[in-house]
């Protein structure tokens, strides 16, 4: 009887260890596969004149991806922008101020947001956020923010940086606000006591303390917000115009990684070195993710250790 | 800022139906060690906390009755939550270090406040400190996180920040009970210490500690207050029955 407890305890940790050694190493065969997919356009061109070109000529042997690598950043920026601070005040009031029939209203609708596909934001997108960038915001702009940096427009057919960061932070605001929420209601009530016993009032002890104790939970929905924000495709696709030069205003078009592949995967591939390139653009988007995320868990780290 | 005492009247507390102190009515001297004991769940923290309205966190929590510091109405009509706070501090069973530096968890009351320059929070810091018997322990590493400390020096940070914003009474709800031995006789060292300025309430299940530091006693039972007087006739000769059997088993 010991023996087969024994025994299955054996059986059970192990499995579990295959388990995880299993998910730990997809990324790992992921990455492997992609740079060996990816090494004939490496073995033809430098790495530094790659990430540098601006120009995407496949059929002349072109692949710069620069403009892809801005787009992809620009879009995240913006979606952050707009997302970030939307979603931490949301969640400070889910967490600190609502009562539970606000809670058992909201949280079920937002996550909901969450299971909507990514088409359907894509296609909302292409009816609601491109026409009025088009028609309302864009023509605004040009009047209004023609000397303004990253704001200003000539003329814009609304499919744009703008439009994508707008369809991409709804998309990933229900993660942010559902993680961050846990991890403010995670906080010991005596800490909220704590600072209240000494006269803060709600919003201080919400700011000076929760928050601050929260802050490398909180730091870590944004980022993994970010990280989906990075790699998503289609909704963005959808409404990002695909255009590749380097950005210089939202209301300019972008063609992040993302889209990059999706669109030109499967197609034209008697060009050579194009399979190639688009396997390291592919490569290019993993390494960022992960170089973000290891930003990001440096700064916790180092966040951590001074908050405690 | 002088000690004040505190003057409680018709006390009463309901969490929804349930009443859970019933008309208490006690004065709590200034200057002295006044410690409420009683079994577990009779009221005690409870009682402690209507005093600094900590009990307005509580949801369903309704109060009637008055508490008084001096002349000032805790539960008068316009009064700041704030304002009582700062007058009343409040000491936690377990000693609960803000996501700060050590510095920075004394001076987070006067901040709170705005009281005075950088200079004039740096003297407030000190003195706290040094009045809360941490200051020579913790001098040379104030902008260490507070969380590193022991315990009992945490407790006793607590005790130094809710000092720093210069209350007239200090709460103290079984401010021991997390505490090793060692700490715990400290900590009552400082207790003993701060009621030469403050007026000091203790909760404490540990009938011993009560013994040691208190000037008087509050007996709390099923949310009545049985009993009280001074420590001494309290704890050699209980008038009431409940008191004496209380005291029988805790001894």
């Amino acid at each position: 009887m010991l023996q087969r407890r024994h025994i299955h305890d054996y059986i059970a940790r192990h499995a579990m260890l295959a388990a995880t050694l299993f998910a730990g190493g997809l990324v790992i065969a992921i990455a492997v596969a992609l740079y060996l997919r990816a090494h004939p356009l490496l073995a033809s061109q430098s790495l530094a004149a790659l990430l540098r070109g601006h120009t995407w000529a496949p059929s002349r042997g072109e692949f710069g991806f620069l403009p892809f690598i801005a787009g992809t950043l620009w879009v995240t920026a913006v979606a952050a922008a707009l997302a970030v601070p939307v979603c931490l005040l949301a969640a400070v009031y889910l967490a600190e101020y609502a009562g539970p029939r606000v809670r058992a209203v909201v949280k079920p609708l937002i996550d909901v947001l969450a299971g909507i596909p990514s088409v359907v934001y894509g296609v909302w997108g292409l009816l609601v956020v491109v026409p009025y960038i088009a028609e309302t915001l864009g023509p605004y702009a040009q009047r209004h923010w023609a000397h303004l940096p990253l704001l200003h427009t000539d003329y814009t057919t609304g499919f744009s940086i703008l439009a994508g960061g707008v369809v991409l932070a709804i998309m990933i605001s229900p993660a942010i606000i559902a993680i961050a929420d846990e991890v403010l209601r995670a906080v010991p009530r005596e800490y909220r006591e704590a600072a209240q016993a000494l006269g803060a009032t709600r919003a201080e002890t919400i700011t000076r303390v929760v928050a601050r104790k929260a802050l490398p939970g909180l730091a870590a929905a944004v980022v993994l917000g970010l990280s989906r924000a990075l790699g998503e495709t289609m909704a963005v696709l959808m409404v990002v115009g695909n255009w590749p030069h380097v950005p210089t205003s939202i209301f300019d078009g972008a063609y992040p990684l993302p889209a990059l592949i999706a669109n030109n995967y499967g197609e034209m591939m008697s060009i050579p070195l194009y399979d190639a390139a688009l396997l390291g653009a592919a490569f290019l988007l993993l390494v960022l993710v992960l170089a973000f995320n290891l930003l990001a868990r440096v700064v916790l780290v180092r966040a951590t250790r001074e908050a405690v | 800022m002088g000690a004040r005492p505190i003057a409680i009247e018709q006390l009463n507390l309901w969490y929804g139906a349930l009443q859970t102190l019933k008309d208490v009515r006690v004065e709590i001297p200034a200057r002295r060690v006044t410690a409420i004991i009683g079994p577990s769940g009779c009221g005690k923290t409870t009682l402690l906390r209507c005093i600094n309205r900590m009990i307005d966190l509580v949801p369903g929590a309704r109060v009637t009755g008055s508490v008084r510091l001096g002349d000032f109405q805790v539960y008068g009509r316009g009064v700041d939550v704030t304002a009582v706070r700062k007058r009343v501090g409040l000491v936690m069973q377990k000693p609960i270090p803000l996501p700060m530096s050590i510095f920075d968890n004394v001076a987070f009351g006067p901040r709170l406040y705005g009281t005075g320059g950088r200079k004039q929070l740096r003297e407030t810091v000190e003195a706290s400190l040094r009045v809360a018997g941490l200051w020579d322990e913790v001098k040379d590493r104030l902008k260490e996180p507070a969380g590193r400390l022991s315990l009992g020096q945490q407790q006793r940070l607590c005790l130094a920040r809710g000092l720093a914003v210069e209350p007239e009474a200090l709460l103290f709800d079984e401010p021991t009970s997390a505490l090793d031995p060692i700490s715990t006789v400290k900590f009552e060292h400082e207790v003993l210490k701060l009621k030469e300025r403050y007026t000091c309430v203790i909760v404490t299940h540990n009938l011993q500690q009560a013994m040691r530091i208190a000037d008087h006693v509050l007996f709390v039972y099923l949310g009545e207050l049985v009993e009280h007087g001074t420590a001494h006739q309290v704890f050699t000769s209980p008038r009431e029955a409940a008191t004496a059997s209380y005291l029988g088993s805790g001894i």
